[in-house]
């Protein structure tokens, strides 16, 4: 059989492959929007003399095709191995590269796809909603409190669910099955799958966590268009996913770096927590290892400066403001359950912090100004870092908070032209599970046995949902009951966190992971031994993220591109394809 | 003030001298400080100190939290934090320092406590930006030369 012989060669010929061949970045198979920019890298695998390497893309000489000479960099690891490196180059030219580099006695060679787009933009805007961590379980524990059901229907459709597209996305990484939020986001905003904790970059063996071979940003390309760009989140502004519009770094923890690098962007608005990252050293509750102002700076590059609600809608409706900086939180702003109705989190100590809607609806009047059209990221992020801590309402009410920026942002586009793709995702799932209800009206004390499962789970008894779909109470006496298939040891309580987000587990003073004695005397609380490493390096305090894929929703101009499984790469050109960002790069910076 | 030493016994002498102990720092419970009260003010511009905390400066106080695990092994330095700290935040990506945490910097060695067990340290307090030239940590409060105990 002809095909399985293809195969088996093609597999003979990648094991029998020098096991130390020289890497090239971007690896084999990347897709490259025609006329982005990137940074071209080639390890070797020893040293090897620069006279004798040569780099080829489809047979001609490197420098008549990228118009630059690469730079040897002779033993960047300090364990004798070469490398070449070309920074800031692009291909306008659409087709298959194949890439090929010899040191002389090695050749390896990666294809790579450049791709056009349509030269004309189908969309004026796009605006990608991201519920972090958002899975399967969160949507219909979503669906059923805010919507409720009615002769065994939904009485109504969440907005995310009522769109033209549907497509499931896979997102595993170049290192991993298992993926983080640094790149899933980066994918969705590069184009290019790399590494866990890397953004804009691929995972090269640099040393410094910033000379990784860049990809470009979404921010990067839509601004040389001519695109104004946002991205407003509910965590810090540096976290990974909002950081993935303008970062370059193999570590999402690089906060000042990307503090610096949301600045050199000029990305037009952005919106969050995460002010101690702002501030210079010698203020108190700074977080920076410099004397660098950047609230000052960001000012004196023309950004409306906001730090509440009432400021940000200020700013976002006198007409003059086109770039906004909104810092609402020394953290992470708080999630929808604390910040409207239980007040716990930092709430007292930040009463006017705008919700991830109000964010959006401030962001999309300044971003409008730009009559050339423009790009927004709306992060909806604790639903992951509640389900990172096992806390099922405030993750719940987090994806509702989401939808209600999706309705916002779909009749926002209807009333404006319905020029606007608008897509929702996640960037990666948690192992979450709607399994049935808690009753505590069953008889007994043991909460283990008052959960229904089948029939007997029926239906939970929240109030109505509010105009915005949150019902104004959870320890209603038959809840939801949304379970976390991976953890840590952990006490479960089968209640809502009133007084606070759940801590499930903890440190001991020998390094292993406990579960957290507070929760050990809330009635009816049982130990669970947990799933995951405890110990070591690899010990995890917490749920952590899963593999599944995660569903992507689209409508208006470009939706049509969205369909059956996708890769997270793939959304990116999506984009691309919808705004025609596959035009030429201009002369470079 | 001079001491009013007047003539007279011996008996005299030591009394005075000891109601002079008494009265210095050395012999005075330390002051107990709370977290609550280490700043006057937190905004999203950043802390401003309490004035007791910049009054106090330089003198030795006790701090109630917990202990967050230790940024390196073998050292005398530790992050004393209001609530405990589930992971170490050095280790974790995900994980960020509360803002109001309290370098501490032990007499000696420190062995670590369980995490979730709440310690009273006691020292000398410090106050400014400070940047641990180990770890590059910066803080805005240190405590020096401290003991600490668990409260049980």
């Amino acid at each position: 059989m002809r095909p399985t012989l293809i195969a088996a060669a093609v597999l003979a010929l990648s094991v029998s492959l020098p096991a130390a061949a020289q890497t090239i970045y971007p690896l084999n198979r990347a897709e490259i929007l025609a006329g982005s920019r990137f940074d071209l890298k080639v390890e070797f695998p020893g040293l090897v003399d620069a006279a004798k390497v040569r780099l080829t893309l489809n047979g001609k000489d490197y420098t008549s095709v990228l118009g630059q000479r690469a730079e040897m960099i002779p033993d960047e690891t300090g364990k004798g191995e070469s490398n070449l490196i070309l920074r800031d180059v692009s291909l306008n030219k659409a087709g298959q590269y194949v890439v090929e580099a010899t040191d002389g006695s090695n050749t390896q060679k990666v294809t790579w796809n450049v791709y056009a787009t349509p030269a004309k933009a189908r969309a004026k805007n796009v605006i990608l909603f991201i519920g972090d961590g958002f899975s399967i379980g969160h949507r219909t524990a979503a669906r059923i409190l805010s919507k409720g059901i009615e002769d065994g229907k939904y009485k109504s459709k969440l907005a995310m669910d009522d769109m033209d597209a549907m497509a499931l996305l896979t997102t595993q990484g170049t290192d991993s099955i298992i993926t983080d939020s640094a790149n899933a986001a980066s994918a969705y905003t590069t184009g290019h799958k790399t590494c866990v904790n890397a953004l804009g970059v691929y995972c090269s063996r640099a040393k410094g966590s910033l000379e990784h071979p860049k990809v470009e940003t979404l921010t990067e390309i839509a601004k040389r268009q001519g695109l104004a760009v946002g991205v407003v989140t509910n965590s810090e502004i540096e976290d990974a996913t909002p950081a993935s519009m303008v970062a370059h770094t193999r570590k999402r923890s690089d906060y000042n770096d990307i503090v610096k690098m949301f600045h050199d962007s000029r990305i037009d608005v952005m919106m969050g927590g995460g002010s101690p990252n702002f501030l210079p050293k010698s203020t108190p509750g700074s977080k920076r290892s410099d004397e660098d102002n950047y609230i000052e700076k960001f000012q004196s590059s023309g950004y409306a400066f906001a730090t509440t609600k009432a400021e940000m809608n200020a700013a976002a409706s006198n007409a003059k403001t086109t770039r906004l900086l909104g810092l609402y939180n020394t953290g992470n702003i708080d999630g929808a359950l604390d910040l409207k109705f239980l007040k716990k989190g930092s709430v007292s100590k930040f009463p006017e912090q705008p919700d991830v809607v109000e964010e959006m609806n401030a962001a999309i009047k300044i971003l409008s100004r730009n009559k050339k059209g423009f790009v927004l990221m709306v992060e909806s992020s604790r639903i992951d870092k509640y389900s990172h801590s096992m806390d099922a309402e405030r993750a719940i009410y987090d994806t509702i908070m989401l939808d209600n920026a999706v309705r916002a942002a779909k009749d926002w586009s209807k009333a404006n032209g319905n020029d606007t793709l608008i897509m929702v995702t996640a960037d990666h799932s948690h192992g979450v599970n709607v399994v049935g209800t808690v009753d505590d009206e069953q008889p007994g004390d043991e909460m283990r046995n008052k959960i229904g499962l089948y029939e007997a789970a029926g239906f939970p008894n929240y109030p109505a949902p509010d105009a915005d779909g949150y019902p104004d109470k959870v320890d209603v006496s038959k809840r939801l009951r949304l379970v976390f298939a991976n953890t840590p040891d952990f006490y479960e309580t089968y209640r809502p966190y009133m007084d606070g987000e759940n801590v499930p587990a903890v440190k001991n003073a020998d390094g292993a992971i406990v579960a957290n004695e507070k929760y050990k005397s809330v009635p009816g609380a049982i130990f669970v031994t947990g799933n995951l490493p405890n110990k070591g390096s690899r010990a995890a305090n917490q749920g952590v993220h899963t593999g599944d894929d995660v569903i992507l929703t689209a409508t208006g101009p470009g939706a049509d591109k969205v369909r059956g499984q996708m890769e997270n790469s793939d959304l990116f050109r999506v984009i691309a394809d919808a705004l025609a960002l596959g035009k030429p790069a201009a002369a470079k910076k | 003030m001079p001491l009013p030493v007047r003539t007279g016994g011996t008996r005299r002498r030591f009394l005075l001298a000891l109601s002079a102990l008494a009265a210095s720092p050395l012999l005075r419970a330390a002051e107990l400080l709370r977290f609550d009260g280490l700043y006057k003010s937190n905004t999203v511009l950043g802390l401003q100190f309490a004035e007791r905390t910049l009054a106090l400066k330089g003198e030795t106080v006790r701090l109630r939290g917990y202990m967050a695990p230790p940024l390196k092994p073998e050292s005398n330095f530790f992050v004393l934090t209001r609530e405990p700290v589930a992971i170490c935040p050095f280790c974790s990506s995900d994980a960020e320092w509360p803002v109001d945490i309290v370098v501490i910097y032990a007499s000696k060695t420190v062995i670590p406590t369980s995490f979730s067990e709440r310690i009273e340290v006691e020292g000398k307090l410090e106050v400014g930006s400070y940047t641990d030239p180990v770890t590059g940590f910066v803080s805005q409060l240190r405590i020096r030369d401290a003991v600490f105990h668990r409260i049980t």
